[in-house]
């Protein structure tokens, strides 16, 4: 877990690579391409990359126009214009005529920083869930956001990925496969399980070997898709560790931590502890900060465990 | 000229006639606003548009988007005339497991090209549609029709800065302006005028005619067609409920469908016997 890299980053790397190989991809930003890192695509692909300005709606509704007639367009803006502004337009104009549509957010979560609550997005993934139709993808690090970018290129229908502001740890290894729908087990324990998205997995992997040191058997499952959830996975770590940690830089409510509840409720009840955002907006700060006052580090995960383990 | 003219002028008054019966059935739908465009879709699919009823999917085809998606009966009468599904299915609209959904589908109505309804997305659609079709090098148009009312979504203006900017000149748009929307007139609602002024400051071509004028509406295409550099918008002035002097510039009649007392005296207005 040495490597750093920023999901965004790779996004815009992927992107460039995967353009070469398939001229139907294109690619719309609205005004944030340098932040977003859609400008690596549109400095090799000028023809293909549509700057829309400073308006989301429009941008994401245009995206559905060019897939109706046969291209792959990748849409990008932060995660909270994303899903918070064009919302009804990814419902109505991409979702509902299952448009070929991906929409990848970037500076999802409350790792945005010094900009303040107004730009964290805590609540996107709940609300892309609510769509039918719509696939809702989380990546942990650079290698998933690569794979995931690549298998969503190849997959016909709506997508969307939120990815992060910051270098996250690499968690991955660099042949790691992405596939739609699945989950992946990094940390193999018998005694709980941290089920977790986007950066809290490479979290959860540092909890896993803080707690194993004091003799707890910590499982790790990362949900790479939030929607499709991986029913197998999720139930199996349910029934072998009989309690479920989840863990998302975002809120408690309707997220991962919501989807695992609802899915464990009906096919194997056992305690779901949720971390994450309880219910509240962001607040300016430094990234790390940030996740320590809303106690999503490495070590607000293992105490987590602990205070559950005693109630088990 | 003058016969074309006269042959689309009866196939609009029959297209009505199909819109007034259709409603009619269903007792549940848009009667006024469908009315009102319906001369410009009957230029668009039997006279402008190059489609192919028999291959829905056609390359070559021109794109069509009914950005007042509730004017769906307009574009479903054109399409059962224009021969992509049988005639009989009309009879079916908004009902419980129909390909003719309230608002136009296009997972499940064949001819028709994307999802709409949803006032203010319609010209982004078209944009994107324009745009993909030039990047590919083609030389098909898409043409956009919307609602006057429905320029009150500020999704329409960030749309029509996009259109312009990328210098779209293979899209029409077309404003269905008959001056009415649910509450009541669109001047008291939140006017939207001047129109065409709005859209030549934002680099567009505008054309005002009577929408109901078909000569015009054949000659606003053909202009549209020829014309490089930027997007164009027609204006077309129109009367919602046209044709059946009741429901004429009637907000009321916006959302409303002929009763049994008024499907014979609606078709009477058009030269139609009432033989149901």
């Amino acid at each position: 877990m040495s490597d750093m890299m920023a999901t965004r980053d790779a996004y815009g790397e992927v992107l460039a690579e995967l353009g070469q190989d398939n001229e139907r991809i294109v690619v719309l930003d609205a005004d944030l391409s340098g932040s977003t890192k859609t400008a690596v695509f549109g400095k090799k692909f000028p023809d293909r990359f549509f700057n829309m300005g400073i308006a989301e709606a429009n941008m994401v509704v245009t995206a559905a126009g060019l897939a109706a007639i046969g291209k792959i367009p990748f849409v990008s803006t932060f995660a909270i214009f994303a899903s918070g502004r064009a919302w009804e337009q990814i419902r109505q104009s991409v979702a509902y005529p299952k448009a070929n549509v991906k929409v990848v957010a970037t500076h999802g979560g409350v790792t945005v920083g010094e900009d303040g609550g107004s730009h964290q997005s805590v609540e996107d993934i709940a609300i892309m869930r609510a769509i039918p139709n719509m696939t809702v993808i989380v990546p942990a690090d650079g290698v998933e956001t690569k794979a995931a970018i690549k298998a969503i290129a190849d997959y016909k229908g709506p997508v969307y990925v939120r990815l992060g502001r910051n270098k996250v740890p690499t968690v991955f290894p660099k042949d790691y496969s992405f596939a739609i729908g699945k989950g992946s087990e990094l940390v193999t324990g018998s005694d709980l399980t941290f089920v977790t998205t986007g950066l809290m997995t490479s979290a959860a992997v540092k909890a896993a070997e803080a707690l194993k040191s004091e003799g707890i058997s910590a499982r790790v499952v990362h949900i790479g898709t939030v929607k499709p959830l991986d029913q197998d996975i999720l139930v199996k770590a349910a029934k072998e560790t009989q309690l479920i940690i989840t863990a998302e830089e975002h809120s408690i409510i309707g997220g991962l931590g919501g989807a695992v509840a609802e899915l464990l409720s009906e096919h194997c009840p056992v305690p779901v502890h949720r971390l994450g955002v309880k219910d509240r907006f962001g607040t300016s700060g430094k990234a790390e900060e940030l996740l320590k006052y809303f106690e999503l580090t490495a070590d607000d995960l293992a105490g987590a465990a602990r205070e559950a383990l005693k109630r088990k | 000229m003058k016969e074309t003219i006269a042959k689309l002028e009866d196939k609009a008054r029959s297209l009505r006639v199909s819109i007034i019966k259709t409603l009619h059935k269903s007792q549940s739908g848009h009667t006024g606003g469908s009315l009102s465009a319906i001369d410009i879709i009957t230029v668009l699919y039997f006279h402008t548009m190059r489609h192919d009823s028999a291959n829905p999917q056609w390359d070559g085809r021109d794109r069509f988007v009914l950005s007042k998606g509730h004017a769906a009966p307009a574009q479903y009468v054109a399409l059962a005339e224009a021969g992509y599904f049988p005639k009989e299915d009309l009879m079916m609209l908004r009902r419980l497991g129909s390909h003719l959904q309230g608002h136009p589908d296009s997972k499940v109505t064949p001819g028709v090209e994307v999802c709409t309804g949803s006032l203010g997305q319609g010209l982004s659609l078209a944009n994107g549609m324009a745009m993909g079709l030039k990047l590919d090098g083609k030389p098909n148009h898409v043409y956009a029709v919307l609602g006057d009312g429905e320029l009150q979504e500020g999704q329409v203006w960030e749309a029509a800065m996009a259109a312009a900017h990328y210098k779209l000149d293979n899209l029409c748009a077309i404003v269905d302006a008959n001056g009415l929307q649910i509450d009541g007139e669109v001047d008291r609602v939140m006017a939207v005028a001047p129109i065409a002024d709005k859209f030549r400051a934002f680099g567009w071509h505008t054309i005002e005619i009577d929408g109901h004028d078909i000569g015009a509406i054949i000659d606003a295409f053909e202009q549209a067609k020829s014309l490089t550099g930027k997007p164009t918008v027609i204006v077309a002035r129109t009367v919602k409920g046209k044709g059946v002097s009741f429901f004429e510039n009637k907000a009321s009649y916006h959302g409303v469908t002929p009763s049994d007392d008024e499907l014979p005296r609606a078709l009477e207005c058009l030269g139609e016997q009432c033989n149901l």
